[in-house]
């Protein structure tokens, strides 16, 4: 425990937020699953390119739009060996998860459902991976349909056989649970729908900042992540497709560098990925990505879910002694997120209450309405865990819990 | 001075003498479990007032030219900050309910709590209190 204390202090010194003081007390900051902290050399990234390199890419002959577009594009490479892309034009850089999943929903409802398919997603989905779908069915009469969850707030794939018909074009589930943590045996899904002939979308938002992914490993078919829930800067995001499906789907926003040449009577299409990255793209966004990766590779994907795992342990240890507390799941596998109520009180007043001891967590709903309709809760209290956090900040944690476990006697 | 302004100045008075916000909050606790529980008839749909993390709901009559509002929340600091406001808008006619702004929040350091960033429904709450009013004072004109 000692060394890896030792461990996280040096981290901490990298992350220049976390020495911010709220209400006159020490910032503790355990609403990772919302928005990671970044590191220095992140900040640094955005400013340095800024202060030296900003210039349009893809387009000038002159020397920093020649130098910003090779930076663009190493970074495309960095991110495709990250999640182990087999080729780079499989990157697609978008604002984050969510327009990953509107782009895919979009373009791949156009290019492959018709009235009467269905769509496969989960009952633990985040809005962001429940909305876009039906928006596509809705245009093209499709019906979403629905992966069940059992009591410890797992998916149950008991009958996803019989879920998966002839009629099912796409399954659309998260890798990991935002609102719980829960780790979903995508390999299964992936591999029964693949049976089938079945693409498969993975939303990885709250699965990349905490273990290695192998996209081909997986085989799925298509993966999302945002850059800031990963150290990286808002406003940024990838879509991984595979390049025999993104190849057959059409485009998405239309503009500059999403095209090879443009008539009135007919506009040729570039190729993949410019084919859908319309317009200037978030240039400091990328490279900001890409240092957010190479500090995670330099700290280590193995340390990293080493160091989250001992915190996670110790956190639900901690917690798990203060009377009253109930954790909304008892799932076999999960990540550094840990959902829970206390008692009776409602998490709106548990987390205004909290936020005043210091402690950054997030209540409400998570985005996952059906998920608290299913656990008939109006939202839960959710810790979210990342490399930099302490032990002795889940035990700050703990103290803010019980003083306002007092304050509703 | 009208009377929304009055009870304004009595709510901060009661306010002021806090020093610290944990005795702040304890007071709006306090509040919340003293404000009578809405009759479960008033817990409508129709009357619901959806915030992203607290409900709020709100029912509204019109006698002898006055506005009464009943209310609830499902959260008990929601529920204390919202005894504050029908404490501070019930039982008054309607222009005085339409023509206050309710600055007496500014001096109670309640006015985090209404900041549309606040996922709470009182901002709509206080939306929906001032539609009532002017509905009751079109159809009464």
């Amino acid at each position: 425990m000692n060394h890896m204390i030792s461990d996280i202090e040096k981290i901490r010194a990298d992350f220049p937020i976390l020495a911010t003081n709220v209400y006159g007390k020490p910032l503790v900051y355990l609403d990772n699953a919302a928005t990671t902290q970044k590191p220095q050399v992140v900040i640094d990234t955005l400013s340095s390119y800024y202060s030296t390199m900003n210039a349009n890419i893809h387009r000038g002959t002159h020397y920093l739009s020649i130098e910003a577009t090779e930076a663009y594009e190493a970074a495309r490479r960095n991110i495709a060996a990250f999640i182990k892309a087999s080729s780079s034009s499989e990157i697609i850089f978008t604002r984050g998860t969510t327009e990953s999943i509107n782009l895919l929903a979009d373009t791949f409802s156009r290019a492959f459902i018709k009235s009467g398919d269905e769509i496969l997603v989960s009952e633990m989905e985040h809005h962001s991976n429940i909305v876009p779908w039906q928006l596509a069915a809705e245009k093209s009469g499709a019906t979403v349909k629905v992966i069940p969850m059992n009591d410890l707030g797992e998916l149950v794939l008991d009958n996803l056989d019989s879920l998966l018909t002839t009629k099912t074009r796409i399954v659309a589930v998260a890798h990991v649970s935002n609102a719980l943590g829960t780790i979903h045996p995508i390999e299964e899904i992936i591999r029964k729908a693949h049976e089938k002939g079945i693409p498969v979308f993975i939303d990885g938002a709250q699965a990349i900042q905490h273990f290695s992914v192998d996209v081909q490993q997986l085989d799925c078919d298509f993966y999302a992540f945002s850059g800031h829930k990963m150290y990286a800067p808002m406003g940024i995001g990838v879509l991984y497709g595979k390049e025999k499906y993104l190849n057959q789907l059409p485009p998405y926003h239309g503009g500059g560098e999403m095209i090879k040449t443009v008539f009135f009577e007919k506009t040729i299409y570039n190729d993949l990925p410019f084919r859908f990255e319309a317009g200037t793209p978030n240039v400091s966004g990328v490279l900001g990505l890409d240092a957010a990766i190479q500090y995670m590779l330099e700290t280590g994907m193995d340390k990293i879910e080493k160091i989250e795992e001992n915190l996670y342990l110790y956190a639900l240890a901690k917690l798990g002694e203060i009377d009253g507390i109930r954790f909304l799941s008892r799932a076999a596998h999960k990540t550094s997120v840990i959902s829970f109520l206390i008692g009776t009180i409602h998490p709106y007043d548990a987390g205004t209450l909290i936020d005043h001891f210091g402690v950054a967590i997030r209540t409400g709903h998570h985005c996952a309405q059906p998920l608290m309709d299913r656990l008939k809760i109006p939202g839960t209290i959710r810790a979210s865990l990342a490399i930099y956090n302490k032990p002795s900040e889940i035990d700050m944690l703990c103290e803010a819990i019980i003083k306002v476990k007092q304050m509703f006697l | 001075m009208n009377t929304i302004d009055k009870i304004g100045d009595q709510i901060i008075e009661e306010f002021s003498q806090f020093e610290d916000w944990m005795d702040k909050y304890n007071y709006l606790i306090e509040l919340g479990k003293s404000l009578p529980i809405i009759d479960e008839k008033f817990r409508t749909e129709s009357n619901l007032i959806n915030g992203c993390q607290s409900k709020v709901w709100l029912s509204a009559d019109y006698n002898d030219g006055k506005v009464i509002f009943k209310a609830d929340s499902d959260a008990i600091i929601t529920k204390g900050l919202v005894s504050v406001l029908i404490r501070a808008l019930s039982n008054q006619s309607p222009d005085e309910i339409i023509m206050n702004e309710l600055s007496f929040l500014d001096q109670t350091g309640l006015k985090a709590h209404l900041s549309p960033t606040r996922s709470n429904g009182l901002l709509s709450m206080i939306k929906q209190m001032k539609l009532y009013a002017m509905a009751f004072k079109i159809k009464n004109s």
